[in-house]
């Protein structure tokens, strides 16, 4: 097991290195100037060339860019982000502002699919091709049809044609206020969890009917066990590992994924963040941001590699 | 009640399997999967629109006026028109040719380069694996927006780079998938067979390899079919897509739609149906072309 986690740990550090490097050379290359954006110009829209030349100076934007991402990935190392570029706070503090609420979406939404998924999945699996399973499956598939910001769309509409109700503007913290911050987040909650429900429903269902064939299976119905016991002591334990990849998978999606929902619901998360920063050319919190994503993503799936080989030492010794 | 049988699973000559007409196979598809017709049936009547489009449409997608703006869904505009006058049941039509075209061209970009590295990352195993499988990593780590993000900004929003955008993130999940079968593909004694019989690899891989990973190539293809519409819808929504005037699902539920909603909810609400339905469509048909064609491989 030691050998085993130390060269899936081993694997993460090129993988890193590469969504940095990534990063980086795509915030260079798209066209736009953070300097430009930052200084805007006089009237005519000129700007004094010794003042950008100050600016980029300043902003260390002179220097040679393998130079840039050296600087850049030393701080990284040290756990330093650096500023960003438009409100001169540390990234990492913007980043805290705003990730209370991306990862109690992510968690929530995580919480209500698995609730639902795995029961009806279940159910799907042991009544295959019976009207239960139809409309689990109509139900299923069509959560992954309908574009949540389409569904976030028509919620809004009806809360705001039938109860008043206007998008809040500002994240009400649980530990502030939790009648506020429930009726701010239920909302995106459903609409992303009814898809994300839907993506699980599925896994399930298909790895259920996979197990149900196996032949431990028939073994214990031979022994005369009941069908709760069968499904549940066997079948559902067995069929587990591959739901709990995507639920990982998906919930690592969400924390920086969200920028749709964030943006119909108009709410202040990462992935909106990540997206304004983009359109600012703010190098650092892009940088940083998509740095962050595809580490939560990394540990994630490492989490879960671990996971089965703890489960199933054929992995392990591989 | 399935008995395994390990040296039964190449697929059966074809003369041993029973000839079936195309109706006969068409009713028995019908009748096992009636939710994957169900599909076909969505999918084969949205092909017919979109090719249809301009002698079906009853009205120029593109034809502002300015006298019919907000009609309500009746008997001469049917879905009503949007803010510019423009009929909504034309442009939903028109634009099942762009969701068609970005689906289609997205799912067969992406899986044919992601099978064709999947074949290569396990055939050639080694350091050419090792190398290409990082790659894939960085893919799949790498935020799916901000790719989208940077292609529509160094190459403009337009259709055609909106399937590059979309077609990215497709080819990791598809070489991982390839590469999987592919690997054990390898590992058969066959191939070892026509090794020692000195077939080039090239003989190799065409003969023996693509043969085998092309039930999982495919069922890839249809679905991601779905994914690929929907993403095009989304990044068309949030401006990273086609631009006005064209007429693209996603982009005729941003903007005006939510704006006029309460006064025109029908200018929002047909082109999200048209979505889910063809997203839809294409879930069902890929789900029941799936359990045909492998009944042991996994969604994702």
């Amino acid at each position: 097991m030691r050998t085993y986690l130390a060269k899936r740990l081993l694997l993460i550090v090129p993988t890193l290195f590469g969504v940095a490097a990534v990063v980086f050379l795509i915030m260079r290359v798209i066209p736009g100037d953070v300097t430009l954006l930052i200084l805007g110009g006089d009237q005519t829209g000129r700007i004094d060339p010794q003042q950008l030349a100050a600016m980029r100076h300043q902003l260390g934007l002179d220097q040679p860019i393998w130079m840039q991402f050296g600087t850049w990935l030393w701080g990284v190392l040290r756990l330093d982000f650096g500023t960003s570029l438009w409100t001169g706070q540390p990234v990492i503090e913007e980043v805290l502002i705003r990730l209370p609420l991306s990862l109690e979406v992510a968690i929530l939404a995580t919480i209500v699919s698995v609730l639902l998924a795995i029961p009806l999945g279940m159910l799907a699996a042991v009544r295959q091709d019976t009207w239960v399973d139809y409309v689990i499956r109509v139900g299923s598939i069509g959560g992954q049809a309908i574009p949540s910001f389409w569904v976030g769309i028509l919620v809004i509409l009806f809360l705001v044609i039938y109860f008043g109700w206007g998008p809040p503007l500002e994240f009400t913290p649980p530990w502030v206020d939790p009648w506020a911050n429930f009726q701010q987040l239920v909302w995106p909650v459903v609409t992303v969890g009814y898809r994300y429900a839907a993506v699980t429903t599925r896994m399930t269902r298909s790895t259920v009917l996979e197990v149900l064939r196996e032949d431990y299976i028939r073994t214990a119905w031979a022994k005369g066990l009941r069908e709760r016991a069968v499904v549940i002591r066997h079948a559902l334990k067995n069929a587990m590992l591959p739901v709990i990849t995507l639920v990982g998978t998906e919930f690592a999606f969400l924390i920086g994924g969200l920028v749709v929902t964030e943006t119909v619901f108009t709410l202040n998360g990462v992935g909106r963040f990540v997206v304004d920063a983009v359109a600012h050319r703010d190098y650092p919190v892009v940088q940083a941001l998509v740095f962050l994503i595809a580490l939560c993503f990394v540990v994630v799936n490492l989490l879960i590699d671990l996971t089965y080989a703890w489960f199933d030492p054929r992995i392990r010794y591989h | 009640m399935s008995v395994n049988y390990p040296l039964v699973q190449a697929p059966a000559p074809a003369e041993l399997a029973p000839r079936l007409s195309l109706v006969e196979e068409v009713t028995g598809f019908v009748r096992t999967k009636p939710l994957g017709a169900a599909g076909a049936l969505i999918i084969l009547a949205m092909l017919l629109v979109a090719f249809l489009a301009s002698a079906l449409a009853p009205f120029d997608p593109y034809l502002a006026d300015y006298g019919a703006q907000f009609a309500r869904p009746g008997t001469e505009h049917w879905l009503g028109t949007d803010e510019f006058g423009r009929d909504v049941m034309s442009r939903i039509m028109y634009g099942a040719r762009i969701a068609l075209f970005v689906g289609f061209a997205a799912s067969f970009g992406g899986c044919s380069i992601g099978a064709v590295l999947g074949v290569l990352s396990a055939y050639c195993g080694g350091k050419v694996d090792l190398l290409l499988e990082r790659v894939m990593d960085v893919l799949l780590a790498f935020p799916q927006l901000i790719l989208a993000l940077a292609v529509a900004s160094i190459l403009g929003p337009a259709v055609p780079n909106v399937v590059i955008a979309v077609a990215i993130p497709i080819i990791p999940r598809a070489a991982r998938v390839v590469r999987a079968t592919a690997l054990s593909i390898k590992e058969n004694q066959y191939v070892e067979a026509a090794h020692g019989l000195g077939a080039s690899h090239y003989r190799v891989v065409r003969q023996h390899i693509v043969p085998n990973v092309l039930a999982p190539y495919l069922i890839m293809v249809t679905a991601q079919l779905g994914t690929a519409i929907l993403a095009e819808a989304a990044l068309s929504y949030l401006g990273l897509g086609a631009a006005e005037p064209t007429p693209s699902w996603g982009l005729m539920l941003s903007g005006s739609a939510p704006a006029y909603a309460e006064k025109a909810p029908w200018i929002g609400l047909f082109p999200g149906i048209a979505i889910s339905l063809a997203v839809f469509g294409f879930s069902l048909f890929g789900d029941s072309l799936r359990d045909a064609l492998d009944p042991k491989l996994r969604g994702r």
